[in-house]
């Protein structure tokens, strides 16, 4: 773990029309550092990944990554600047195949004509996949053909691949069964040793509690508060997240 | 090894339909109407030449569909487009003449484009508007009245010509799907209408321009209803505000029949082609077996409905 932050979030506000999500969310995130996001449904958890990513932009504050002020106009900014989110909604094309998805928007092309290169994405994706070892068919299975693990196993694959800084997950291992999540969690472990900064959503306690090094706890819109993983347990993280002392 | 079976696993029941209901109406049809000509080659290419502005108009569909949009204003777009040619043609030379015939589909493509994209109308209701506001603009534009097309240029172009023996509406047609196959599937544009059509949100999470696709493909549809008016203006030496006027259910009807899904991810240009090919297989069939109109449309109606439902069938249900 190195000591820069990679992620510095200063007093973000977010209102959608008169409702508050966000008020007043401060966190810094270093490299190689796991940080978890919890809170109730609604607290506002999925909104700040978001505007992380540049899908909103804050009413109020600052964002900076790598100590410069950024100010994304879209998800793409927030991509070219090695931000990758996994989206607890998948971000999935279903219909197209494996290697498309792991290259949409970034296809890989060749020749004058610039010619989409689906060899080489093909093979690209193999090894990727190989490596992180999610066990899928074939680089070119449709993704409509595959498990939830499968997929989820693509969409935190593609951004292992693409991601230079930053990686979001939004409850990555909502919908999964205990071999996938244990897959998944050795996932984000191997990001997590290849010294990139994460902020993962998760309703799991346990989950939180094996992968975190802190944890920040979000209700109604409000930063309850930071705690280092090694120095809390849950019954205190359940009361921050519930009010309930 | 891997490339050939990659190719069988995207041979798929919807996309593999085309080819064996082209395959058994055209055995059907050469059996049952040997001795009324249907195998001769004359006929055979009479089939080819009368579906190229169709199977034009085909290809642009299936960029449509499969960004998940719909163009039904094609029909309409086609008589507009023949009609301004013609006019142009009257007095200005061949080049012309074409640019104004393609410019207006595409502009008229780029209207529906524009209300689609940008203030975000379903497209359904927006050509649905525009198929009868141009179809109306075509009565009004010559008075109902045809326009003939003398330009000898152009009608060997575009119609009775021959390039090495091969027709040129031959030519067109190959030009056509063979393009619009290229774009479709191996650049980054085509990919980028599958993932439209598939989940907008994750197209546009990656960073896919989702506006400007919907813009282009619905640009895509009205350039090539203008070039399949030019088609029928070359072919029938006028043009007349009837023009396209009946292509929509058989345009529609190849398009899904060759494997392309309504609601977008997922398509075919050269199946559209095949299906385009075995509508008019089907309606040249129909006159050789000398039914009444009527009765043709009765029948052709019945076999589109089943060619459809065989192929929108979801097999993994
Ligand atoms: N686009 C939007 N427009 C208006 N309100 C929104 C919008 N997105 C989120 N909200 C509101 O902001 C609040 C926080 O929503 P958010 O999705 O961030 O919750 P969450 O913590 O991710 O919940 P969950 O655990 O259920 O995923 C909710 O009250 C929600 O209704
Ligand atoms: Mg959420």
């Amino acid at each position: 773990m190195s000591d820069h932050d990679v992620l510095s979030l200063t007093n973000i506000h977010k209102a959608f029309g008169g409702v508050v999500a966000i008020e007043d969310f401060s966190l810094n995130l270093k490299a190689g550092e796991v940080v978890a996001l919890v809170g109730d449904n609604g607290a506002g958890k999925s909104t700040l990944i978001k505007i992380i990513s540049g899908v909103y932009s804050p009413t109020s504050g600052d964002i900076l990554l790598d100590g410069q002020k950024t100010d994304f106009r879209d998800a793409s900014a927030a991509r070219a600047n090695g931000v990758e989110v996994v989206y607890q909604d998948l971000a999935l094309a279903d219909q197209q195949p494996v290697y498309m998805n792991m290259f949409l928007g970034r296809e890989l092309t060749k020749g004058p004509l610039k010619l989409l290169d689906k060899a080489r994405m093909r093979q690209e994706t193999q090894e990727l996949v190989d490596e992180l070892d999610v066990r899928i068919p074939s680089a070119s299975s449709t993704i409509s053909d595959l498990s939830g693990g499968q997929r989820q196993g693509i969409a935190i694959a593609r951004a292992t691949h693409w991601a230079s800084k930053l990686v979001l997950l939004d409850e990555p291992t909502a919908a999964l069964g205990v071999a996938e999540t244990a897959r998944v969690e050795a996932l984000i472990e191997q990001l997590k040793a290849k010294d990139l900064a994460i902020l993962i959503i998760s309703h799991s306690l346990d989950q939180v509690f094996r992968l975190s090094d802190r944890i920040c706890v979000l209700r109604r819109g409000k930063q309850i508060g930071v705690r280092d993983t090694k120095s809390t347990d849950k019954n205190e993280i359940v009361s921050m997240i519930t009010g309930v002392a | 090894m891997t490339r050939v079976s990659s190719r069988l696993q995207g041979l798929d029941f919807q996309q593999a339909v085309v080819y064996f209901g082209f395959l058994a109406i055209f055995l059907f049809f050469a059996v049952t109407l040997y001795d009324d000509g249907f195998l001769t080659q004359r006929n055979l290419t009479n089939i080819v030449l009368q579906t190229a502005p169709a199977t034009i108009m085909a290809v642009g569909l299936v960029f449509a569909l499969s960004a998940g949009e719909i163009d039904l204003s094609f029909g309409s777009i086609v008589a507009v487009s023949a009609l301004s040619c013609a006019v142009a043609l009257q007095s200005f030379p061949m080049p012309v003449g074409v640019l104004v015939g393609l410019g207006v589909g595409v502009a008229i493509g780029a209207f529906n484009g524009v209300l689609v994209a940008y203030l975000k109308l379903p497209s359904f209701l927006v050509t649905l508007a525009t198929m009868g506001l141009f179809a109306g603009i075509a009565r009004s534009m010559t008075n109902l009245r045809s326009v003939p097309v003398m330009n000898d240029t152009f009608t060997g172009l575009f119609g009775s010509g021959k390039l090495f023996t091969v027709p040129s509406l031959v030519i067109w047609t190959c030009l056509g799907v063979g393009i619009g196959h290229l774009i479709y599937r191996h650049t980054r544009f085509g990919a980028h209408v599958l993932a439209t059509g598939d989940n907008p949100r994750a197209a546009q999470v990656s960073g896919i321009k989702v506006a400007r696709v919907r813009l282009y493909v619905l640009m895509i549809c009205g350039g090539c209803a203008g070039l399949a008016g030019l088609l029928y203006a070359g072919r029938l030496q006028a043009a007349k505000y009837t023009l396209g006027e009946s292509d929509l259910m058989t345009v529609i009807a190849a398009v899904i029949v060759g494997g392309t899904a309504l609601n977008g991810g997922k398509g075919s240009v050269v199946g559209a082609l095949l299906g385009s090919l075995l509508m008019g297989m089907l309606n040249n069939g129909l006159i050789l077996m000398n039914l009444k109109v009527s009765d043709q449309m009765i029948v052709r109606g019945l076999i589109i409905l089943i060619a459809v439902a065989v192929s929108l069938r979801d097999t993994s249900r």
